[in-house]
């Protein structure tokens, strides 16, 4: 809008990214994350564990938990993504039981985004923040940062609108919940 | 079907039903408002609001989804009642705040002959979000800094997704002020109008001493209004408008509402009502 939205969204980040996947799960684990590995997500061009979705698999014998962490906690998405979870972990050899539970302990964030996930984003075209919202943001075509947040609400809750004033395309940008 | 469990470990039963009533509150405000705020979609003064305010009411529905489910463990229930507990209630039993059932014309004025009965009113709306987004924020706060684990980690989620509310409610709300003598003669009248049912906020529910004492809410209901009056009038006068006065007008958390709410709950457990036990 032409009124013009500031960004009054501080706060203390620490963004470092990580790969949420640990390389050294024991194998009956590695498994499943393997199976994990192959799940989109229905919004986005990229696999839950490299949006970092996954927080944490345990596998007990013929039992399977898996905890995710929601981008949004209302993503209409989330519940696509834990019956496909449930129905493809179940799909494993011995397995017997699996459940998939949402968990609020530790919010999702940009660090939970692995860089090949960054990657697929942008290629897909969206301009994705370094760590917040807040920065100024890159337009994926141009490359120019005179990029203005035209709305925060976009096709899904995890995307807004912005505008390059450069290159004069509307630029949608990835919007992680704001720290 | 997941079975009800026996109890909520480190609260003792009569703590843990008051907390059920106080979160079951705070879930119909958002549901109630998420329902205005859908009632939007397709009639937005430009599109990307129409986008918002959907999108808005997309969050506010899923956030009092979630608070349902933890209002039915602290009760002991099963997860799956959820729509029942949404959907299958009298409006007596309703226990959000009356400014939030209003219609999105805000009662202001009915509409001129010959336009159609309903009509938003997107000053009031604004307003109402603003006024409505500020306090949800105290109240997350609250939640936050306060003893119950779960709760407290959902609501720093909750309060991550809820600043774009603000932000959007804000921007529009400083850009409506700036519009001219005549608008912002409209906002203040609005602000005139709906101030008593918006202290209505804040209006406790029954026990809220009790989890103040158990420090599972961090402040209670009137010094989070303390709080609230103070940010809205500085955030008001900055736009050159003043906060409303007047005593609240409460009800709402004790089951009183208005024939707005009977109307908004017969629209929008309409589908529900034709087999509850439908699954989706």
């Amino acid at each position: 809008m032409s009124g013009g939205y500031r960004l009054p969204l501080t706060g203390p980040v620490d963004a470092t990214p990580v790969d949420a996947r640990p390389v050294d799960a024991p194998p009956a684990e590695a498994e499943v994350w393997r199976v994990l590995e192959q799940i989109e997500d229905p919004e986005l061009p990229l696999a839950i564990t490299d949006l970092g979705l996954v927080r944490e698999v345990r596998r007990d014998g013929g039992r399977v938990m898996v905890r995710l962490v929601p981008t949004y906690s209302a993503c209409p998405a989330i519940e696509v993504i834990r019956r496909t979870v449930r129905e493809r972990v179940a799909a494993l050899p011995g397995v017997e039981e699996v459940t998939v539970d949402l968990t609020f302990d530790e919010p999702w964030t940009l660090a939970r985004l692995s860089a090949r996930g960054r990657e697929q984003l942008r290629t897909y075209g969206l301009s994705v923040p370094r760590r917040t919202f807040r920065e100024p943001a890159t337009c994926p075509f141009c490359g120019s940062t005179d990029v203005v947040l035209e709305t925060p609400f976009g096709p899904t809750l995890c995307r807004a609108i912005a505008y390059c004033r450069a290159c004069r395309n509307p630029v949608e940008r990835f919007k992680p919940p704001a720290d | 079907m997941a079975q009800p469990r026996a109890a909520t470990p480190g609260l003792a039963p009569e703590v843990a039903t008051l907390l059920a009533d106080h979160l079951l509150a705070a879930a119909d405000d958002e549901l109630v408002l998420g329902h205005r705020h859908a009632e939007w979609t397709g009639f937005g003064p430009d599109i990307e609001s129409d986008i918002a305010l959907s999108s808005v009411a997309q969050e506010e529905i899923g956030h009092a989804r979630l608070l349902y489910q933890m209002v039915l463990g602290l009760q002991g229930r099963s997860e799956e009642e959820v729509d029942r507990l949404a959907f299958g209630r009298p409006p007596q039993a309703f226990r959000n705040a009356v400014l939030l059932e209003r219609p999105n014309d805000g009662g202001l004025e009915p509409p001129p002959e010959g336009e159609p009965a309903w009509r938003g009113e997107w000053g009031f709306a604004i307003v109402r979000m603003v006024l409505y987004d500020r306090a949800d924020a105290i109240r997350l706060e609250t939640w936050a800094s306060g003893g119950h684990a779960p709760l407290a980690a959902l609501a720093r989620t909750l309060a991550r997704e809820e600043r774009y509310h603000r932000l959007f409610a804000e921007t529009w709300l400083e850009r409506l002020a700036g519009g001219g003598p005549a608008a912002a003669a409209r906002l203040q009248r609005v602000l005139d109008a709906v101030w008593g049912e918006a202290l209505g906020l804040f209006e406790a529910t029954d026990g809220e001493a009790v989890l103040v004492a158990h420090g599972l809410l961090a402040r209670s209901s009137s010094e989070q209004a303390e709080r609230w009056r103070d940010e809205v009038a500085a955030l008001l006068e900055g736009m050159g408008l003043r906060p409303g006065r007047g005593p609240a007008a409460t009800g709402g958390r004790a089951g009183r509402h208005t024939p707005d709410l009977t109307a908004l709950l017969e629209e929008m457990t309409s589908v529900w009502r034709l087999d509850p036990e439908a699954r989706w």
